[in-house]
């Protein structure tokens, strides 16, 4: 049985325009289910819909099996983590991380031991007297964090809970979330705009835009396999390389100006039709060494010198692309690059539905993958 | 350029300071002064002579009547700001029906001079034969927009997520407010509170027409019979009154000012 069952969930607040429409999704026990997209795209709503905190305009929400449409929310055996925390400034840290036992009655050497529980297993137990202002951005998420495990609820739903943290903080507490999850066994749907936290966080993600689906499966199914050029673009960074392609004789033409050789083999794996929009992944494209086929010229754009590897922006038609490479290339902006692309590796999209046709045959550092 | 300007300045509050002062140290003097003195323009009294102070007290009931505004005082400004809090917060926390409109004719009261609804006020006080008690004094007053405008901004800028916890762990709207919200608007409260207590203890026409015997009647009026209206009034008396019914508001402002800054700098450490 699934912990959540959401069947053709659809949310609309006017009654003409939904926010949510037809969702539907099983979240198991001890899952960490990621809810990602741009802003706007109803992931939040959809949270706060589970959570309780906005009404259900149509289709079925279960929460543990039992039909939970019109459940209270603290009937849902739940926890919730804010994105500015919902910290309470005029309390005290301690009483922060026990917020809302009082209401659901747990005796007070039952809050004592949990929060010095709670308070060891996120490192907050020297701050306990402190108010939150007096805390770091960090601190704060961890406060937070530690309510959320006093609650012991078997859900945890965090909206966006590390967007308020700096770059190198995200990372850390990303590991932190995750190891609390896996050692606390809860049920967690995460939701945010930040693909690399879905990617490396996620057990399964589902990825939304405009209030639907646009699919759902683990993070690498979504990146070797993105359903349609949004989530292909959306899924990965940099994003993957998109263009209009059709094919020409025994050559492939990107974006009506780059005409890319294909060999035999690729001919025979190209998917039908003659016009497509392909994608390719940036680790995807290779320096090209002088005289090999597949080879293309292009007008290189700018480059990003990063030390360790260096990404190459050209042009290709309208759309500009990414190569990353590892290691360090000296490439004047401007100049004439030879760059190696094998239409094995591309993604073929259909050209005006923008859904996914044929997936790349190869991925880097695994070995070749069925279509 | 900067020093001039700041001489100016200076120059202003000088002048203003002044002229603020002027009514407060003169009553000072008088309330020190004999009357003979006075009345031959002789405003500086030689000696602390407390004559006028006694005279004073036995005159009217002045005492009584302090009591009186403190109880009206205290008990006005607790239900105004209670009521203020309980409205605001229906306002910013609770949906319901028409709530931009009603909150819009809350505010348009507040257009709406005093004055105008002394007579109605007094009717239906008469009426429910409240006159020359204290539930006649303060029921008029009790519903302040001016205090339901004020914990409206303020309660405006408590995050929605904060309501949204307490949702999700099951305290209800009464617990929100009295353990979240009020404490969180404590700045507000204590500002209002004592703004809203001067406002009342200094009020004139509402007592005025709601007592007509000394039972409630508050210090402000007492501090009218003070003066002799057959004969020469005793300006010396009567400025030992004033300066005496003045002291709690004094009082009032020196100990709050210190409680407000404390609240106001423990807030801003962000």
């Amino acid at each position: 049985m699934s912990k959540i069952e959401i069947r053709d969930l659809t949310k609309s607040y006017d009654g003409t325009l939904n926010i949510l429409e037809k969702i539907s999704l099983d979240v198991e026990e001890g899952e960490f289910y990621v809810l990602v997209g741009p802003s706007g795209c109803g992931k939040s709503t959809l949270l706060r819909i589970i959570a309780g905190l906005e009404k259900i305009t149509s289709g079925t929400l279960k929460i543990d099996g039992k039909l939970a449409n019109n459940m209270l929310p603290k009937d849902r055996n739940l926890s919730m983590v804010f994105q500015n925390y919902a910290l309470y400034p005029h309390m005290t840290v301690k009483d922060n991380i026990l917020f809302g036992l009082d209401v659901k009655k747990v005796p007070k050497d039952e809050q004592k031991r949990r929060l010095d529980e709670a308070a060891e297993m996120l490192g907050l137990t020297p701050y306990l007297k402190r108010k939150p202002r007096e805390l770091s951005g960090g601190q704060r998420q961890r406060v937070a964090l530690a309510r959320s495990v006093c609650s012991q609820s078997p859900i945890c739903l965090m909206d966006e809970p590390l967007s308020n943290l700096d770059a190198k903080l995200r990372g850390q507490m990303r590991t932190e979330i995750r190891r609390l999850q896996k050692k606390l066994g809860l049920t967690v749907i995460y939701v945010t705009h930040d693909q690399v936290e879905a990617m490396t966080m996620g057990d399964r993600i589902m990825v939304l835009h405009g209030g639907k689906i646009q699919q759902t499966g683990t993070p690498l199914e979504l990146y070797n396999k993105p359903a349609n050029t949004f989530v292909a673009g959306f899924i990965g960074s940099p994003q993957m390389n998109l263009v209009q392609a059709k094919r020409v004789g025994s050559t492939l033409v990107l974006g009506d100006s780059v005409t890319l050789p294909l060999s035999g083999e690729e001919i025979a794996n190209l998917p039908q039709g003659n016009q497509w929009q392909i994608g390719i992944r940036a680790e995807q494209i290779e320096p090209a060494s002088t005289g090999t086929e597949g080879v293309c010229r292009v007008k290189v754009v700018n480059t990003e010198m990063m030390g360790n590897e260096t990404q190459v922006l050209f042009e290709v038609g309208d759309a500009l692309f990414t190569a990353r490479w590892t290691g360090q290339y000296l490439i004047s902006i401007g100049s004439d690059l030879a760059v190696h692309l094998s239409a094995n590796d591309f993604h073929f999209f259909d050209a005006e539905k923008g859904t996914l046709i044929r997936p790349a045959l190869h991925i880097k550092g695994r070995a070749a993958l069925s279509a | 350029m900067n020093k001039t300007r700041t001489i100016v300045t200076y120059a202003v509050l000088t002048v203003a300071a002044v002229v603020m002062c002027f009514p407060v140290l003169f009553s000072l003097c008088l309330s020190f002064s004999d009357l003979s003195d006075i009345l031959r323009g002789d405003y500086l009294p030689d000696s602390l002579n407390l004559t006028n102070y006694i005279n004073a007290f036995s005159t009217q009931p002045l005492l009584h009547y302090m009591l009186n505004s403190a109880i009206t005082g205290v008990l006005s400004t607790v239900l105004q700001i209670l009521f203020s809090l309980l409205a605001a917060y229906a306002i910013v926390f609770i949906e319901f029906k028409a709530k931009k409109f009603i909150f819009l004719i809350m505010m348009a009261t507040m257009m709406i001079p005093g004055e105008v609804l002394v007579i109605t006020n007094f009717q239906t006080i008469r009426s429910w034969d409240l006159l020359n008690t204290y539930a006649g004094l303060i029921l008029p007053g009790i519903a302040s927009t001016f205090g339901i405008f004020l914990f409206r901004q303020n309660m405006m800028q408590i995050p929605m997520e904060l309501k949204e916890a307490s949702t999700v762990v099951g305290m209800g709207e009464f617990g929100f407010f009295w353990k979240i919200v009020a404490p969180m608007v404590m700045n507000t409260v204590v500002t209002l509170a004592i703004y809203f207590f001067l406002v009342n203890w200094n009020s004139y026409m509402w007592p005025l027409l709601s007592t007509t015997n000394d039972t409630v009647r508050t210090v402000q009026i007492g501090l009218r019979q003070l003066k002799n209206t057959e004969a020469v009034s005793d300006y010396g008396m009567m400025a030992a009154g004033a300066m005496v019914t003045s002291l709690p508001t004094l009082l009032l402002i020196f100990f709050g000012q210190k409680r407000l800054q404390e609240g106001m700098t423990k807030g801003a450490i962000k």
